[in-house]
């Protein structure tokens, strides 16, 4: 019903008209073997989201999406609040503001070659990552109102990190609109004991190796060079986040039967942007998003005692800090005209082009560093957003390489203690508690991080600048 | 008294489905639950040392089921728990239970993954064709 309706529209880039319900086009980027191997699922889910009140110019799909809960997984949506538009928990998800912080470290391969089990044990020593990990800090009821107010920069104020980490954090490390009385008890106490803990599943922290540069001139002012280390750490609001989207996925849906809307899935419950409900989520939503900040920013200090104790150059400065799981008012010039917009960004990361004001100094002229993620066996990527991108996309792109198999199938094809081999012999060092966990988290179990990286390319969203590859991965 | 019924996991793309089913809808409720905590960790290896008791609210059987979900994910984080043993009573306009369960022990329970949330997605609480009761849903790890 979807599939055959797709348009070619453009290099990398794929149309379906509007019809049905549906108030504007669907477009999805990616080439021609990754729009195949899509489920006809991504397409209904991203045609379900063209339906919904004050959407506009059009809702994407990035060359990563996957069928999701409500929105598919690297989805894109911008709505108008002039315009009847609304807010979604489901078009952020469960992981508010999981996202990706990489950190250069002063080392090269050299450095470090002689040393990496005595790192990657140090590491996984500092790092609280699993099920039933505990931080090191536990946060009253009443400093956790103050993390939520202020993300980095409250762990900063803490001790944790420097004032110099937060210019390279989305926001400058404290997301505003954060409103703690519209986040529960439940959620609040969830998170009193998990600041500064890494999660489990596909969350991790990767020490990385600069195997390619693409762009010198960009990767100069990122300072990044071929052979550098490179710290890499992906997660997100841990048990707060999970709660605040569980708590308004719940009124969402009963605020919309009650008003009689019918919701094609349950997990597409919005409320409007300018409704009790609606302003309430976004308060809890930009809390979410400070708490997964200071968790990162926690992080990045842990591993920075780590690198300290193992190598007396070691010097960790932040490259970038980028979310993929979010709601943000922004600006956008749509027909012409400048709008503020509330773009939900689903497994997808902003990818704003040189010279947005949001930007560093020293970043303008390259355009904000996307950083995607690839899985413990395979490259991750570098990369900024275009100044294209903010008109084909409202700035966004891929996250990631994204699930090709479910869980099941990947612990029935492969052992945990098979993958820390194999990888070992390609000079992968795995730290994680769990052997399933491992299994199902094998490389073989996601999608092709470079076909999805090109086809983000092609489509113009953002540039490649460098590829990093795995040396040591201490997963949850 | 053992709980009747069964329990089983169902493939979902990126997550994964639970699904408990059993003679009654409360047993389908605690099949479920098992689901849940077999998703998480190795179910023979959590022993019912602790109890604690939930309460949820909620008036239809779908919304009911994943608030009784969500419930047993908030406990588990918050007092760092996995539970084995499910007891539950309707009750007007939801549920009470009792849960058995004990402190998260890697060595001993070689956890593998959390479980974010209950999701919407695939949701049923409903009888299947031989009159048995099915509750189900896919969960976000």
């Amino acid at each position: 019903m979807y599939t055959e309706r797709l348009q070619k529209s453009g290099e990398a880039q794929w149309t379906i008209a509007p019809f049905g319900k549906m108030r504007v086009p669907v477009v999805i980027y990616a080439d021609e073997e990754l729009v195949r191997a899509m489920e006809e699922q991504v397409f209904q889910q991203a045609a379900n989201v063209a339906a919904l009140p004050g959407i506009v110019g059009a809702s994407y799909a990035m060359p990563d999406a996957h069928w999701g809960y409500g929105f598919p997984i690297g989805g894109v949506g911008a709505f108008d609040p002039d315009e009847g538009g609304v807010i979604s928990a489901g078009g952020v998800g469960f992981d508010i503001s999981c996202g990706v912080r990489a950190v250069r470290t002063g080392l090269t391969a050299e450095d470090i070659e002689d040393k990496k089990p005595e790192l990657a044990d140090v590491l996984a020593r500092r790092i609280p990552a699993g099920v039933g990990s505990r931080g090191k800090l536990k946060v009253s009821a009443v400093e956790m109102d103050d993390l939520l107010l202020g993300g980095a920069q409250w762990a900063v104020e803490q001790g944790y990190g420097t004032r110099a980490d937060l210019a390279y954090v989305e926001e400058n490390g404290r997301m505003p609109g954060a409103e703690p009385r519209c986040v529960s008890d439940h959620a609040k106490q969830r998170q009193e004991s998990e600041v500064g803990t890494l999660g489990s599943g596909n969350h991790y922290l990767e020490v990385q190796r600069v195997t390619a540069v693409y762009r010198e001139d960009i990767a100069r002012v990122l300072g990044v060079a071929l052979n550098d280390i490179i710290l890499m750490i992906h997660c997100g609001s841990r048990g707060l986040g999970h709660q605040i989207a569980t708590d308004y996925l719940a009124r969402m849906i009963k605020t919309a039967r009650e008003q009689g809307i019918e919701l094609p899935e349950k997990e597409l419950a919005c409320a409007p942007i300018k409704s009790d409900v609606g302003r309430q989520y976004y308060g809890a939503m930009c809390a979410g998003i400070n708490c997964a900040l200071a968790n990162r920013q926690v992080l990045m200090h842990l591993a920075r005692e780590a690198f300290a104790q193992i190598h007396p150059r070691a010097n960790l400065t932040l490259l970038y800090d980028v979310s993929h799981n979010t709601c943000k008012v922004e600006e956008h010039v749509v027909d012409g005209r400048k709008k503020k917009l509330y773009v939900h960004r689903k497994g997808a990361t902003r990818a704003f082009g040189p010279g947005d004001p949001s930007l560093p100094k020293d970043l303008l002229p390259v355009g904000q560093p996307v950083l995607i993620g690839g899985t413990m066996g395979t490259a991750s990527y570098i990369l900024t957003g275009t100044a294209e991108g903010m008109n084909l996309s409202f700035g966004s792109c891929c996250h990631g390489a994204g699930r090709a198999m479910s869980r099941s199938q990947a612990t029935k094809r492969w052992k945990g203690k098979d993958i820390i081999m194999h990888l070992a012999q390609k000079g992968i060092l795995i730290r994680g508690a769990s052997a399933r966990g491992i299994a199902e988290e094998a490389p073989g179990a996601y999608k092709d991080v470079v076909a999805v990286v090109d086809a983000t390319e092609t489509a113009g969203l953002a540039k490649k600048v460098a590829r990093l590859e795995p040396l040591i991965c201490v997963k949850g | 008294m053992m709980a009747r019924g069964h329990w089983e996991h169902f493939s979902h793309p990126s997550d994964i489905g639970i699904r408990g089913v059993a003679p009654a809808k409360e047993e389908a409720f605690a099949q479920a639950a098992m689901a849940l905590t077999a998703v998480i960790a190795d179910l023979e290896k959590v022993e019912p040392r602790q109890a604690v008791d939930i309460v949820c609210e909620e008036d239809d059987d779908e919304m009911l089921f994943i608030a009784w979900l969500s419930s047993l994910l908030y406990e588990m984080d918050a007092r760092n728990m996995l539970f084995s043993r499910f007891e539950i009573e309707f009750v007007e306009g939801g549920l009470k239970a009792k849960v058995w369960g004990e402190p998260v022990n890697v060595a001993k329970h070689e956890p593998a993954v959390e479980v974010k949330a209950a999701t919407y997605a695939g949701l049923q609480v409903g009888r299947d064709n031989e009159g048995n009761w099915v509750a189900q849903c896919i969960v976000d790890v």
